[in-house]
Parts: structure tokens; C-alpha cells; sequence
């Protein structure tokens, strides 16, 4: 396809960043510091802080969220949501494949920040046993760097950006530096002691919401609207935590809405050039760099690795190993919720505080007896969520009548749900991969990536397990366990995690003999695909997450990760990130690249 | 202007202060913005579009039996609830005929109770009425229609008027700034003797 061409500018940048979320922020503002400087390019546009719908409530909006023409009721979807994700597994003109057999969810942030603007916050560091897992139980892989290697790292992001927490000293849960947690919810101080009677340990989550004044943000005001971005910037997102600061530096250049398309080699094989759309106008761009760093997020650093062929590189660039796109993860998911009589006609007050205030960390990490390897978490939902279309749906039909006892049941019933979401380690197999498909193209002529995926009983044991321990914690404190019903009214969490594909999430209404496990993709956790390791012919990216074909190619997003364990990637994500901008700072000193 | 907007614009207020120097442009903007509209929203009476006159005055009466005033907070009336559902039934036509024949309904209905209309009759016959199809143990095939639009009533009202500003405060005590974070002891202590834990 014939592509408008701009005169490419002579500069040669030292560092060319592709993508700004948590890796490319994370890149960007060590590399800043460190007196070097960044282009950052981003596929979405610039963030405001004005276009965060923080504080907005249904009654901003003529319609309150029931459709411009009413389709809410009338089996469609609202459209109003106040999540800042920028983005979702549809985007126009952006299309993937799924392979026949296959169901796979991608979704996509294109915004400064990417999915960090909305994220849950969760903040965990990897347990010292997380990377040596084939040492343990012979299954998936080791990785190249241990515990040691990254704690530094975990500590340094954690000052920097501000987790919440407390000091635990449990093996599965590795304590941090941790700012005041929150103090527990009613609904979180239920789950933690129906958890202890059954010998499960609840403690304070740990998110990326500062309690305290940190680096010139202001603490958390407590609105529970984590999801939708922060303009007080009290949590953690890579754009105004760190890109904006870094960019106050004048080392950092961000060019918005430029879709990276391809990387183009010298006769050397390594990378001289970027070249990219300019969304804005359609045109290709390129840019001269002397290093790379990919941070696309794993699946979109992989298919510009698979996009860059050449003579030289005919399976696509760094790619010799044929690894590239190979041993994709994301982390297995299983929600239940139940109505709680304990809270019916609780005095109602003010629970939004922030995202999460409770944290269940896997606690059998040292059985061997489960009929599955790993482990999970346990997350958690419940409170008195701003009220939307259909909140109530479930009381009224139940109640019926109209009046005084109406209002009062609906007033009694509400934030009586408490839901728990289990979110399990994978293990990384070769049916989960992907690749490009040589019949579609994006909207600027981009091939696209084609998934597959088949979980193994390894997960669907898991799930399983999930479904017994659940019903237990829920009935534990009186708890009817909803199935075969809609969701019950919203919740604070509800919320902050609707942009991570609830709605693709199963639930716990299907019992079929097949546990109800989510569909791929749909934790919004891929990650693998550009893997680390020490032998050049099964892994992508040596210990410092970069390339073993070429030296001046680095990845800082999801994409190295060799395993995917029960703690969300981001925390690893910035620590990887961070260590991986030190080494490129200092190689790019002394010459070496 | 209303307490409750003086006290969304002190919310406001309150937050832009807390978020010093990140959001102060934006958040002064905001009050701004809200202040003009809430004197807007307060001005003229509500104009119905979709429905007629006669037709949205029965909504209005129907709503407000549904979520009532309680203690002097507001119901559905207050809350414009009739207002939305006719903003609604404007830009979706099987909408429009639910309501038109639902209302129609209750008037004819009412007529054969000795009253003019539904929003003339006596509260007592209004809530006769009522007790009658806002339960599907009642349903007959004289009663099927009531039976059936009340549904699309009472779900509507309940939405509309919990996601209004007025509604919204009657149940929801989020969506505020606050320094601290505290869980109130009676509330716990509530659902922990509950619960037995």
C-alpha cells in the first residue's frame, strides 16, 4: 500500500521509547534523571487531566447512562461509563484475529499513560519463589534475574510512586516500603474474618495510592474513583507521575497519536530507525535512534518485532530464536459474590475510599497436595457504589410494591453484595501464542496479530479450587451465593475493575463440568511473548531485557516476563523496567551500544 | 440556589483545594459550570416533549407514589423524574407507546373507579389502584396491562431517581473529598454482632 512519505529528520535520537505506559513511563523518567534523553512515542493521544470524569456522576448526563435512545432498557448496553481506559478490546480500525478453537480478549489503552490511567492499582511485588518455579515443580520456566536482582527496584518504584500496606512478613506476599494503608471497610472486615476462621490470612492491599504527601502530590482525597484516573495525580499512573515530570526536565520529547509500525535496521542489524503513522494526518513518520525500547505492552512489542522483516531478519527482528509472539500468559480469573444478611439495614455511610483496602494473599504456597500447581489471590468487592441505571434491579423485582416500603428496601439492600475475584498464576504453555495473520490489516495497512489460546487443567483445577474456597469464605458470614442472576447493584469495585473485562469474566453462574474460568485476554495481564533468558536460541531478551540479536533493542513492558504469577504485572513491570533504563544508561555511556 | 447545590459547589471547592496546583484551573471551572446550571435547573417548570401534558402530569403523580417524599426528603416528583423518562420516551418510540398506553390505562381504568382520571382521583383510589398492579400475584387478564406497565414504571422511577442529583444524596454518601478515611463504629458493630464473627 502506497504510504505518504514525510522527509525524516536528521536527528538521531539516543533513546526512542515506544509506548508511555507503566515500562516507557517508568523508562522515560529514570532515563530522564539520569541526564539522557527520550522520544517517547504514544498511539493515543495526549492526556488532559480535564478529560478525566473524576467526580462526575450519572445526572452530568441528560440520559443518566440509559442510552440516548433508551437502549439500556431494550437489551443494549450503556454506553456512559466514567473509566478512564481509553480504549477497550474493540477499536476502530484496529482489529485482531482469534484462531478457529481460540477465544482470546485484547484490550487496548491508546492514551498517554496507557492502562495505567485506569488500572486497579494493585501493587505486589513477586514472591523470592515466583522466579524459580521449574526449580520447584518442574513445570514452566526459570527466569534470569531472582529476588535479589529485582528488590532493589521494587523498593526504589515503590518510593517513588507510594503503595499502600502494611508489614506482614508472609513469604507469598514480600513486604515493601508501604505508606498508611486505609483503614478497612465493613464488607473487607467480614471477608478478613470469615477468612480467619477458615485459616486464610486478609491484610491491607497494596496499591499505588499515596495517604501521605509524596513528591508534591497531594494525598488521597478518598472518592473511590481510582478507575477514572486521578487529577490530584494521588495514585499511580505512568503519565502524570512520571512523564510529566520528566518531561518538565526539557530531556523529554512525547510525540502523541503516532502508531509505531515497523523498526529498520543498518547493515549492521541493528536498529537505526523507527518509523511510524502520524495518526493525525495518516502520514509515515521515521526517527533516527541509537537505542530502542519497546513498552508497546507485551502483545503490541511482539507483533513490531514480528512487523520488522528484512533480509536479514526474515522471521522478523530479534527474532532468531523463533520465540517471539511464543509463550503468551495472562492470569486466570473466577469471581462469586453473594448478598450479605449482615449488612441488610446497616447504617450507611461513606465507603468509597480507594480502590481496594483488602488483600488476600495466596496462602498454601507450600502445599503440594492441591491437584494444581500455584496459587491465586483473592480480590475483593462490595460498599455503597455511586447508583447507575439498574442499581436497584434486583431489589425491586424482588420486592415489588411501591412507596415507603420500597424506598426502604432498596435502602436496606444496597451495598449488601460482596464479591470475590480470584486471580491465579498461569502456567505458560505453547498453545497460547501469537502471530501475525497474513490476511488482515489495521486501518494504516499494520498486519495485525492472530491469537491462540487453551487453558490446561493446570487452571481449570485452579478455578475449581476457587469455587469450593469462595462458597466457604461467602457462606462463612451468612452469605447467599448469587447464581443464575445478574449482577447485583454496582459497587465501588465494580467499577475501578470494569475496565479489566468483567463482562468477558465468567461468573459463577455456569456449572458445567468445565469450570467457569475467564476468557483469555480478559484479565488485561498478557503478558510473555518477548521472553528473557540466559540461552540465545529459547529466549528473545538476556537478563537486562535486551535483545540477544541486537544490542540496541530493549523491551520494559509485560513482554519479557518468563512466568506470570499471582501478583498483577505492574508492580514488576516498573521494577523490570527501571533496572533494565539503569543498564541502558550506563551501556549507552560507556559505548556499548 | 439550593443547599444541595451550595453544598456541591463546597464539595468542590474542597477538593480543588486539596489537590493543589494539579487541578485548580479545572475544578474553579467546574464550580462554575455547576453553579450555571443549577440556577438553570431551578428556573421554569419542566416542559414535556414526548408526552402531553395531561399525559406527564399522571407520570408525575405516578412517580411520586412510587418513591414518595419521606421525612421531608424529596421524592420522584421533586427529583424531575417524570422529566427524564420523557426526555427518554422522545428518542425511542416503543417507549413512547409504553407510557402513552400504560397512562391511558390508568385513566380509563380510574374512570371505572368513579373518578375522572388517575390524577384527579382521591390519593386512596390512586393507591388502591396501585396495591393491586404492583404485584404480579394479582395478575388477570383484566389487570395484565397495569401489571405490566407498572413494571416499566417503578424500574424507571427507581433509576431515574436514584441517578438524580437529589435522589442520589437520599442513599449515596460518596463521591466527596475528604482528608481522613473512617469507617463509622455503629456501622460495623452493626454488621459484626450481625454476622456472628
Amino acid at each position: 500500500m502506497p504510504r505518504p512519505q514525510e522527509p525524516s529528520s536528521a536527528t538521531v535520537h539516543d533513546v526512542v521509547v515506544i509506548g508511555s505506559g507503566a515500562g516507557g513511563g517508568t523508562v522515560t523518567k529514570v532515563l530522564a534523571d539520569l541526564g539522557i534523553n527520550v522520544l517517547l512515542l504514544e498511539a493515543g493521544p495526549m492526556l488532559n487531566l480535564s478529560d478525566l470524569k473524576e467526580h462526575m456522576a450519572p445526572y452530568d448526563v441528560p440520559d443518566r447512562g440509559a442510552g440516548a435512545h433508551a437502549e439500556v432498557y431494550f437489551g443494549g448496553q450503556s454506553t456512559l461509563s466514567f473509566s478512564a481506559n481509553f480504549g477497550g478490546a474493540q477499536i476502530d480500525g484496529e482489529p485482531y484475529t482469534v484462531a478457529p478453537g481460540s477465544q482470546f480478549r485484547w484490550f487496548r489503552s491508546r492514551v498517554l499513560g496507557g492502562r495505567t490511567v485506569h488500572y486497579g492499582r494493585i501493587t505486589l511485588r513477586f514472591a523470592d519463589y515466583d522466579f524459580k518455579p521449574r526449580q520447584r515443580d518442574g513445570l514452566g520456566f526459570d527466569w534470569p534475574v531472582s529476588y535479589e536482582d529485582l528488590a532493589p527496584y521494587y523498593e526504589k518504584a515503590e518510593r517513588f510512586i507510594g503503595v499502600t500496606g502494611s508489614v506482614e512478613g508472609i513469604r507469598s506476599a514480600p513486604d515493601g516500603i508501604f505508606q498508611p494503608p486505609a483503614q478497612m471497610r465493613v464488607h473487607d472486615v467480614l471477608v478478613q474474618r470469615s477468612c480467619a476462621k477458615l485459616g486464610i490470612r486478609a491484610i491491607a492491599a497494596r496499591q499505588a495510592v499515596i495517604t501521605t504527601p509524596l513528591n508534591g502530590r497531594p494525598p488521597c482525597h478518598y472518592c473511590g474513583q481510582c478507575g477514572r484516573g486521578c487529577r490530584s495525580a494521588s495514585n499511580y499512573a505512568s503519565s502524570y507521575v512520571q512523564i510529566f515530570p520528566a518531561m518538565k526536565t526539557g530531556r523529554v520529547q512525547v510525540v502523541a497519536d503516532a502508531m509505531a509500525r515497523e523498526l529498520l535496521t543498518d547493515d549492521t542489524g541493528k536498529v537505526s530507525a523507527v518509523s511510524y503513522i502520524d495518526k493525525t494526518s495518516g502520514a509515515e513518520r521515521q526517527v533516527k535512534c541509537r537505542t530502542v525500547v519497546l513498552a508497546a505492552s507485551a502483545c503490541e512489542s511482539a507483533r513490531l518485532l514480528l512487523n520488522s522483516k528484512s533480509s536479514g531478519h526474515a522471521q522478523g527482528l530479534a527474532n532468531s530464536s523463533g520465540n517471539v509472539g511464543r509463550y503468551l500468559m495472562d492470569t486466570v480469573g473466577f469471581s462469586m459474590s453473594a448478598t450479605v444478611p449482615a449488612l441488610e439495614g446497616m447504617p450507611i455511610y461513606n465507603s468509597d475510599g480507594y480502590s481496594s483496602h483488602v488483600y488476600v494473599p495466596w496462602w498454601l504456597w507450600d502445599r503440594k497436595d492441591l491437584g494444581f500447581p500455584r496459587g491465586y489471590h483473592i480480590e475483593v468487592g462490595g460498599g455503597y457504589g455511586m447508583p447507575g441505571i439498574g442499581s436497584f434491579q434486583r431489589t425491586v423485582t424482588d420486592h415489588e410494591g411501591y412507596g415507603l416500603g420500597l424506598k426502604k428496601a432498596i435502602r436496606e439492600n444496597y451495598g449488601t453484595t460482596i464479591s470475590l475475584s480470584g486471580r491465579g498464576e498461569m502456567i505458560p504453555n505453547a498453545q497460547c501464542y501469537c502471530e501475525i495473520d497474513p490476511n488482515v490489516v489495521d486501518r494504516w495497512g499494520i498486519p495485525v496479530l492472530r491469537f491462540h489460546w487453551e487453558w490446561s487443567d493446570h487452571e481449570l483445577n485452579q478455578v475449581r479450587h476457587m469455587q469450593t474456597t469462595f462458597r466457604s469464605i461467602l457462606e462463612t458470614m451468612g452469605g447467599r451465593v448469587i447464581t443464575g442472576r445478574g449482577q447485583g447493584p454496582a459497587t465501588a469495585q465494580s467499577e475501578v475493575t470494569a475496565g479489566r473485562g468483567q463482562a468477558a469474566e465468567a461468573t459463577a453462574q455456569s456449572q458445567a463440568s468445565r469450570p467457569p474460568i475467564s476468557t483469555g485476554g480478559a484479565i488485561i495481564h498478557e503478558v510473555g511473548t518477548i521472553r528473557m533468558g540466559d540461552n540465545p536460541s529459547t529466549s528473545v531478551l538476556n537478563k537486562y531485557c535486551q535483545a540477544h540479536d541486537v544490542k540496541n533493542l530493549f523491551v520494559a513492558d509485560a513482554a519479557p516476563f518468563v512466568g506470570n504469577p499471582d501478583k498483577n504485572p505492574t508492580h514488576s513491570i516498573v521494577a523490570l523496567a527501571w533496572r533494565t533504563a539503569e543498564y541502558l544508561a550506563d551501556e549507552l555511556r560507556k559505548g556499548n551500544v | 440556589m439550593s443547599e444541595i447545590t451550595r453544598r456541591e459547589v463546597l464539595r468542590r471547592l474542597a477538593l480543588s483545594i486539596a489537590a493543589a496546583g494539579v487541578i485548580d484551573r479545572v475544578s474553579a471551572q467546574e464550580v462554575h459550570h455547576m453553579a450555571e446550571q443549577a440556577v438553570a435547573a431551578s428556573g421554569s417548570a419542566y416542559q414535556p416533549s414526548a408526552l402531553s401534558l395531561h399525559e406527564y402530569a399522571t407520570l408525575d403523580r405516578l412517580t411520586d407514589l412510587i418513591i414518595p417524599v419521606e421525612n421531608g426528603a424529596p421524592g420522584a416528583a421533586q427529583a424531575g423524574v417524570a422529566a427524564w423518562i420523557d426526555l427518554l420516551a422522545g428518542a425511542n418510540d416503543q417507549l413512547l407507546a409504553i407510557y402513552k398506553d400504560g397512562l391511558a390505562w390508568l385513566d380509563t381504568t380510574m374512570k371505572d373507579r368513579g373518578a375522572a382520571d388517575f390524577v384527579s382521583a382521591t390519593a386512596e383510589q390512586q393507591t388502591s389502584l396501585l396495591d393491586l398492579i404492583a404485584y404480579r400475584r394479582n395478575q388477570s387478564a383484566e389487570l395484565a396491562p397495569g401489571i405490566r406497565f407498572f413494571v416499566w414504571a417503578r424500574r424507571m422511577t427507581v433509576d431515574g431517581f436514584y441517578t438524580s442529583r437529589l435522589g442520589m444524596r437520599d442513599i449515596y454518601l460518596g463521591n466527596t473529598a475528604s482528608a481522613t478515611f473512617t469507617v463509622p463504629a455503629a456501622s460495623l458493630e452493626y454488621a459484626l454482632k450481625k454476622s456472628g464473627l
